[in-house]
């Protein structure tokens, strides 16, 4: 490490006392990297988290250029050519039972299934990561009576919420949606409110208080600045489990409905076809794994490099 | 102006309220201190001194506290300040450094940032002049190769430059009280001495007044003008430096001398206090020290003495909360 330049040390000696007062010592050139920086070095570095992050950037890709990849109508029926196999020249991945081409209906299905994994979670992370952020700030019988509502959510599994909600506002997509949303709420919260109550305690906080913030400019920078890592690392764990919970509601028939390509809809539908076309059949639910999966792999891959707790 | 003083506190009292027990930790604590000069409060863990400093700024929680008496700083009833006003007397009038260095800043943000931050707060600059600001006072707590520190985060800097960090931040917004709450407790023998002499030599250039608190006498001797002695919530003596450590006039600093290995010879041995501290929530009715005095006579169980002067050298007086100052020091502390 070659010298930089130097440091001034001063020496707790006064002026009168004859001794040096400091000294110059040289210092190494240290490479100053932001904390983004850290991370990011730390991400890139993980294969298992680099190979999900190129996989979900493939499909993701994909699904949003679906229009302009000259692939036919995904509903476009074709009834002298139902479930021609997986490698058929002219439908790579086959048809499905109706004759519709399975490449089309995969790439078009996955635009739906990531809005439905990503819209839920982000709309539950504006209404939970506030009412946590409340609660966890506040305390008190604030914090009471939020956390003891979140709580009642909690005695549901996720799965039988969902679909209670979805059943309870019926078939469609927008009601999925809002079942799915209402079902991540209490869970943000909790994972919001149990960070922001650390923080609070935390030294500097008081510091910032000393130091003249206001409430809302500490909650602004000081609490928001440590919370946001631990919320996000954990916002992309739900991701891939909101792609299981609307592949299900589809599944049963209380999500995107027919003709529309979804995976989860499309499992159900090439489900009586499995003795006779059984890689069709599975492709759906291949890609549902595929992509929930990659969304952990992810969140774990940023949980360690972030040094996230949660 | 110059002989008003800064700061006045009368009969300072803090309760902590709770539905188990009431907890005395401060009970009526009185002083005045000038521009310019340095109070050093002196006393063991729990004796309220770092409650005090957090009442005078009212950072204790409101809900769970009971505060009364007057708090007068720099002209202003601090008692009677609403939250507005509070957060503006914070930071730009008093400011606070921590004992803890290492969790009083935050992680996430560079050391330059927070120091802006607070400059923005108060004065309202711009950023980049705020920026300009922070270095300079970066410079002036003496952290070599100040402006790539600007950018440090705080775990990559060492406790000592972290404390100097802290005192950059309370000093950002140029305070004429600076509250010190055990700042080199936390810090390594060799860099206790550097942060100690940073400290006495701001407050002189920038000439604030300072409250300085610690358990170590010679910390306390090396700042400050006054020292008081606190003990139970009370301050039991209180007196220039000479004074309290050369002619203590109440038995617990006598006891605070004897066991301290400040300036004393090799090998003699040291004289702990017997006993332990008061409970707070259930405080002797007489002078709370009595338990573990060997002066103790049975007047002392009966009613609290008093803060009397019993000196006063210039401006400051010699104040003892003892009912016979004379006695102390004519036997061991050590009761046979």
């Amino acid at each position: 490490m070659k010298p930089a330049g130097t440091d001034k040390i001063m020496l707790p000696f006064g002026a009168d006392s004859g001794r040096p007062t400091a000294v110059e010592v040289p210092v190494g050139s240290v490479v100053q990297r932001t904390y983004w920086e850290n991370v990011w070095r730390r991400v890139t570095r993980d294969p298992f988290t680099v190979a999900c992050a190129l996989v979900l950037m493939a499909i993701a890709a994909a699904a949003l250029l679906a229009p302009w990849l000259g692939l036919p109508e995904p509903t476009l029926t074709d009834s002298a050519r139902r479930l021609l196999p997986v490698g058929s020249p002219g439908h790579i991945l086959g048809t499905d039972e109706l004759g519709r081409d399975m490449l089309s209906r995969i790439i078009h299905g996955g635009r739906l299934s990531l809005m439905m994994g990503i819209v839920p979670v982000l709309i539950a992370l504006m209404i939970g990561g506030s009412a946590g952020l409340i609660a966890g700030f506040v305390g008190g019988r604030v914090n009471m009576l939020i956390m003891r509502v979140t709580d009642v959510f909690y005695a549901f599994p996720s799965i039988l919420l969902a679909v209670a909600i979805a059943g309870a506002l019926g078939a469609g997509i927008g009601n999925a949606l809002l079942a799915i949303t209402i079902v991540f709420i209490p869970p943000i919260t909790r994972v919001t409110e149990s960070v922001t109550t650390q923080v609070r305690s935390m030294d500097f906080v008081e510091a910032a208080r000393a130091s003249g913030a206001g409430t809302l400019a500490i909650i602004r920078t000081h609490v928001l600045g440590n919370v946001l890592g631990p919320i996000f690392v954990y916002a992309t764990v739900l991701i891939s489990v909101s792609i299981v919970i609307s592949a299900g509601l589809s599944f049963i028939g209380l999500g995107a409905s027919p003709p529309a390509a979804e995976w989860g809809l499309m499992l159900n539908t090439l489900r009586e076809s499995i003795f006779l076309a059984p890689l069709n059949a599975i492709l759906p639910g291949f890609m549902i794994f595929i992509t929930s999966m990659c969304f952990n792999l992810i969140s774990d891959g940023l949980r360690s490099a972030m040094d996230v707790r949660l | 102006m110059a002989d008003k003083a800064l700061v006045t506190v009368e009969n300072l009292t803090v309760k902590f309220v709770s539905h188990e027990a009431t907890v005395h930790a401060v009970s009526g604590v009185s002083f005045t201190l000038a521009r310019g000069e340095v109070l050093g409060i002196l006393g063991e863990s729990g004796s309220g001194k770092s409650v005090t400093l957090r009442a005078l700024m009212r950072l204790l929680p409101p809900n769970k506290t009971r505060l009364s008496g007057r708090i007068d700083i720099a002209g202003r009833d601090v008692m009677a300040l609403d939250p507005m006003a509070l957060t503006r007397l914070r930071g730009s009038t008093v400011a606070m450094i921590f004992q803890e260095p290492m969790t009083a800043l935050d992680p996430v943000f560079t050391i330059g940032e927070q120091i802006v931050e607070a400059i923005v707060q108060h004065d309202g600059v711009g950023r980049a002049e705020a920026r300009r600001r922070a270095l300079e006072l970066l410079e002036l707590v003496q952290i070599p190769s100040a402006r790539r520190r600007l950018d440090a985060y705080p775990h990559q800097l060492s406790g000592g430059l972290r404390q100097r960090a802290m005192i950059a931040i309370a000093l950002s917004c140029r305070p004429a009280l600076l509250l010190a709450d055990e700042p080199t407790t936390a810090l390594d023998a060799t860099v206790q001495i550097q942060i100690l002499l940073l400290l006495r030599s701001l407050q002189q250039k920038l000439g604030m007044a300072m409250i300085f608190v610690t358990h170590d006498l010679g910390v306390a001797v090396e700042v400050s003008h006054q020292i008081a002695v606190m003990y139970a919530g009370r301050f039991v003596e209180r007196g220039t430096v000479g004074d309290v450590v050369h002619r203590p006039r109440h038995p617990y600093t006598e006891g605070l001398m004897g066991s301290t290995v400040h300036e004393v010879p090799q090998g003699t041995r040291l004289t702990p206090i017997p006993g332990s501290p008061p409970n707070l929530a259930a405080l002797p009715p007489g002078c709370s020290f009595a338990p573990r005095c060997s002066y103790a006579v049975p007047a002392c169980g009966k009613a609290l003495p008093e803060l009397r002067v019993i000196a006063t050298e210039g401006r400051f007086p010699h104040e003892t909360r003892c009912i016979q100052p004379e006695a102390v020091g004519t036997r061991s502390a050590i009761p046979a």
